[in-house]
């Protein structure tokens, strides 16, 4: 391997090297420190006579003596069977005490586009045992739908129990799940393995860690080793997987770093043009392929800064993934968990997911009645504030009254309450059973005879 | 222009900058030991600056590059139709046999098949004039498809000295010319030159959708164009979806500019399943796709759009109606500012090159109703869904293209949150159509439709100014025949506007049965009036017997006469 010592530019995370031999755009560089430690980079730019490099665990300590080496291979991961159970840095190296990874094969972590022609589009419901989620918003396999939180809401405890739960009715086979970290705090980590160890969970878990106090750059690699190792597992081993990612606004400052330091045109609030294109190559490595038995699906968690969905990171997030479950700090000012605000949440997949053979018949005029009678109910809130609750008409007081009880009996469960879909869809039954019969315009009647609870009760007396 | 070698001196994700090369802006390069395809978007002194739209990595500066000295072009005969193409016209099915689920570098497709045979029928002998762009023989490419075999419009023409008629593959001679021209099936066309037509006709005939909102209150017409802008969630694609169902166009070119793979992979499933009510077969049978999707390369999501309109004007110069469906065009936008970017151009707003405006317009400009070289009249509509980040209307994409298109079908977030569908938004969206269109209307549909059009959107208007007073007040403090006109509002809303697009009924509502529902309200309308001022108080006409019933009427499949039964009660229940 060929060593050169003409570093003649250090920027932030990126070093320039000149006179080098022809570097591959994309290329591992391992750049030796003074003291003999050795850092991982990646080529960003490359010609005849200047390559830039971005270091992974930063540029601290590196001066103009430093010896660059240029690997001729571009970053890639170990995959192996043996990665379940096993936690590992940012960058994929084993920091569990363990022995090393023995490769089956080592994959680009930058992963090919699956053509759309060889997808499979999803359609199997996954039960996570959320009202909220199921009966509202229902996920499927194969789906990539993130949480979008904000700093001090439960999304965790929310990520950890559909973990826990998540499971597709009638199968055995549990989930494998991959966990990223990136940038997320020692303790919020703890949580995480914790909960894993308690439930025998990490024994069909990977994970990777970068934590607060782990390179910046380093964040860039991270998700992209994760879903290689999830995609190994997925299409290698046929296994369901999982994918725990948190927290992408951490990946995106990282990403707004490194832009800077290239001086590159910035787009909104400073992150790069490319963020879209940049994300969408890590959401996008979710779903099903013709003729292969596993699958991947994606919970990407971000915060939004100062809770505004239209920040960037959520915006561009929601321009990707298939929905989005929003949490609502009122909610959560109410104590009600999981705080998940329905209104703005939405999965786009759920309506090949539900209905006869999958959940229910009833369950598609089901939700649009759930919705369409809960957000009337959040808009007479509004004038409440203004006139008082009495000069509401009586119709008007159902919903209000409707909303409330949505908000504290169906939406509101417990950490460990595990609700199978039946459940889910009488309970809301019920309360729509509050509303004039009238009023329930988005069912047929085959199903409000069928399922109504009135008309039950007439048919089991 | 003869084939010339450089090689590479810089590489810069999807920007390579080649040197020693012989290049004309916009020449097809292949790039590198793998051959991936380039184009030329830039030349500095000695430098050429290639656009590549394969991923990079693992190129070095050093290796060689080659001008093929043509234009980015695509092919154009029978085999387009039913086809899946990426941004650059390679077919995704034989991507996938070439390299299987997971589409790899460097791999060349022609976008037709070569080797199949198609049924050549001539419909010009021996000694016949023939001119650029004439029609000269067909070929039943699908049961619903008779694709029209044309004279390229760059070919001049002249007397006919041979023609064949029978079996051939598309690139067998079918005709020569006496200038020893030979003609062959397909054809090739540079997609960033707009094909010639003989002249632009006005838009008189609507496209129709069989979509209520957008037929009745805001149509499109034939060879115009459309904006839908809107938040994520709002139902962008999912209205895209129903106009690639729907709309009674002959062929349909469908472009998923980077967007979600499973979007496009829903309608390769769809598709075949779903049955043209025009026609009865499966629409996949008149319908092109092109996806790019966000996670391909983005060189090739900026060359898509430009695909997917050459192929749709191919057609046009059939004589067909084509609509073309573009999801979505900030995502075609943003592949520009990224490419702008990496070469370092001076940015206007936002980071978007400053010839963002005339890029867009130039696109659209290429939609019309035409009179063809032929002497067919053709269209090409576009509608171009927008994403406006944070679902800000006032962002440079979205400004650029109102300016440009004619209808606007703007998405409302709050719509959606409300589950209300297609969520477009009756009071900020508008289309120029609307008097041009009128005629048509009033001779194929109705004399009075314009007059009943012009009432519902009325009643939505005035529900609007009333609703911010019942925000202050509440509805109980308005008078009862204002509470009737709130009543009928949400009628027209929940029963007309709003349009189930899973339902296997209201899915698609023809435009007689759009008119009788829009005439049914009409009559409900005068009833309750009639009744209030017969006596009858505004709860008990809210109450009345068969409103239920009467909403629900449009999901049957003999909607006629369930709306009529329905009417029957409320007239009995109103004493009318």
């Amino acid at each position: 391997m060929e060593e050169y010592k003409t570093i003649t530019q250090v920027a932030g995370p990126l070093i320039f090297v000149e006179k080098t031999k022809p570097v591959a755009y994309g290329e591992l560089v391992n750049v030796v420190l003074p003291d003999g430690s050795t850092r991982k980079g990646q080529v960003l730019d490359t010609s005849k006579n200047m390559v830039v490099v971005q270091m992974f665990e930063g540029t601290r300590g590196i001066d103009k003596s430093c010896a660059v080496r240029f690997t001729g291979d571009i970053v890639k991961l170990n995959c192996s069977k043996d990665l379940l159970g096993r936690i590992l840095s940012g960058s994929g190296e084993p920091i569990d005490g363990g022995p090393p990874i023995i490769p089956e094969e080592r994959i680009p972590i930058i992963g090919s586009a699956i053509n759309p022609y060889a997808r499979k589009y999803p359609r199997e419901f996954i039960q996570t045992g959320i009202s909220a989620i199921d009966g509202m918003n229902t996920l499927v396999r194969g789906q990539k739908l993130p949480i979008f939180s904000g700093s001090g809401l439960p999304h965790n405890d929310i990520a950890l129990q559909i973990a826990r739960q998540a499971k597709v009715r009638g199968q055995a086979e549990e989930f494998a799940v991959v966990f990223a970290a990136m940038g997320i705090t020692y303790e919020e980590a703890y949580q995480f393995m914790k909960e894993f160890e308690r439930t025998g969970a990490l024994e069909r878990a990977v994970v990777f860690l970068n934590l607060a106090k782990d390179p910046a750059i380093e964040r860039i690699i991270t998700p992209r080793m994760a879903l290689t190792a999830a995609e190994y597992l997925a299409y290698t081993y046929d296994y369901h997987v999982l994918v725990i990612l948190t927290d992408m606004t951490n990946y995106c400052e990282a990403l707004r770093e490194i832009s800077a330091a290239r001086e590159e045109v910035p787009g909104r609030r400073g992150y790069p043009g490319y963020m879209y294109t940049d994300l969408a190559t890590i959401y996008e490595r979710a779903g099903r392929i013709r003729g292969r038995k596993g699958t991947i699906t994606q919970f990407p968690i971000l915060t939004m800064p100062a809770d505004d969905i239209t920040h960037p990171i959520p915006d561009l997030t929601g321009y990707i993934t298939e929905g989005q479950i929003v949490l609502s700090r009122e909610l959560h000012a109410k104590g009600i968990y999981p705080p998940i605000n329905v209104l703005p949440s939405l999965s786009r997949l759920m309506k090949e997911g539900i209905g006869e053979g999958m959940t229910r018949e009833d369950h598609k005029q089901w939700n649009d009645q759930m919705y369409a009678a809960y957000s009337e109910g959040v808009d007479l809130r509004g004038l409440v504030a203004i006139v008082g609750e009495e000069a509401l008409s009586e119709r008007d007081r159902l919903f209000l009254k409707f909303a409330d009880e949505f908000e504290r009996r169906f939406v509101n469960q417990g950490k460990y309450e595990d609700r199978d879909i039946e459940y889910t869809l009488d309970l809301g039954w019920e309360l729509l059973a509050m509303l004039p019969e009238r009023e329930l315009t988005k069912i047929e009647r085959k199903y409000i005879e069928k399922y109504h609870p009135n008309y039950r009760k007439k048919k089991s007396s | 222009m003869e084939v010339s070698v450089g090689e590479i001196f810089r590489i810069s994700g999807p920007l390579v900058v080649a040197e020693g090369l012989k290049a004309r802006m916009y020449d097809l390069c292949k790039v590198g030991e793998e051959g991936l395809m380039g184009e030329v978007v830039g030349l500095a002194g000695e430098k050429v600056l290639i656009q590549v739209y394969e991923d990079t990595s693992g190129i070095r500066p050093g290796e060689k590059v080659v001008n093929t000295g043509m234009p980015l072009s695509v092919d154009l005969g029978p085999g387009l139709i039913g086809n899946i193409y990426d941004g650059v016209q390679r077919p995704l099915p034989r991507l996938k046999e070439i390299s299987g689920d997971f589409i790899s570098r460097g791999i060349e497709a022609p976008g037709i098949d070569k080797k199949k045979k198609w049924d050549f029928q001539p419909l010009i002998k021996k000694g016949d004039e023939v001119k650029a762009g004439q029609i000269i023989g067909k070929v039943q490419e699908t049961d619903v498809v008779e694709h029209r075999i044309l004279v390229p419009p760059n070919v001049k023409g002249g007397r006919v000295k041979e023609v064949y008629s029978g079996s051939f593959t598309v690139d067998e001679t079918i005709a020569v010319l006496e200038d020893g021209t030979e003609l062959k099936m397909a054809h090739k066309w540079p997609v960033r030159i707009p094909r010639p037509y003989i002249e632009k006709l006005p838009p008189v005939i609507p496209l129709l959708t069989g979509q209520r909102i957008l037929d009745t209150f805001f149509p499109i017409a034939k060879g115009g164009t459309a904006a839908i802008p809107g938040p994520f969630g709002s139902g962008k694609t999912v209205t895209q979806h129903q106009l690639a169902k729907w709309s009674d166009a002959s062929i349909v070119v469908y472009i998923g500019c980077g967007e979600r793979g499973n979007e496009m992979t829903e309608v390769l499933e769809e598709f075949p399943e779903l049955i043209d009510p025009r026609t009865g077969k499966p629409l996949m049978l008149r319908t092109v796709l092109v996806a790019n999707t966000s996670n391909m390369p983005v060189a090739a999501r900026e060359a898509s759009v430009y695909t997917g309109i050459t192929i749709a004007e191919y057609f046009r110069d059939m004589g067909y109606d084509v609509a073309l469906q573009a999801d979505s065009t900030s995502r075609w936008a943003e592949a520009m500012r990224e490419l702008s970017g990496r070469l370092e151009e001076m940015p206007g707003e936002e980071g978007y090159p400053a010839y963002l405006a005339s890029r867009l317009a130039e696109f659209y400009e290429r939609a019309g109703r035409v009179k063809t070289l032929s002497g067919e009249i053709g269209s090409v509509s576009v509608v171009g869904a927008v994403s406006p980040p944070g679902g800000d209307f006032s962002e440079p994409v979205t400004q650029n293209t109102l300016r440009i298109v004619k209808a606007f079908w703007g998405l409302d977030a709050k719509l959606a949150g409300r589950r209300h569908f297609p969520a477009i938004n009756w009071l900020i969206s508008y289309s120029l159509y609307t008097n041009t269109l009128a005629e048509w209307y009033e001779k194929n549909v109705a004399a009075d439709w314009n007059e009943l059009i012009t009432w519902a959107m009325g009643v939505l208007q005035e529900e609007a100014t009333l609703q911010e007073i019942v925000m202050l007040v509440g509805s109980d403090a308005l008078p009862e025949s204002q509470r009737v006109l709130l009543l009928v509002a949400r009628i027209i809303r929940e029963f007309y506007l709003s349009q189930y697009a899973y339902h296997e009924v209201d899915s698609y509502c023809d435009i007689k049965k759009q008119y009788d529902m829009l005439k049914a309200i009409k009559t409900l309308n005068d009833w309750f009036y009639k009744a209030l001022e017969a006596g009858k108080t505004y709860d008990e006409i809210e109450r009345v017997e068969g409103l239920d019933e009467f909403m629900r009427s449009k999901l049957e499949k003999d909607y006629r006469s369930a709306m009529d039964k329905a009417l029957e009660k409320i007239k009995k229940s109103l004493g009318v």
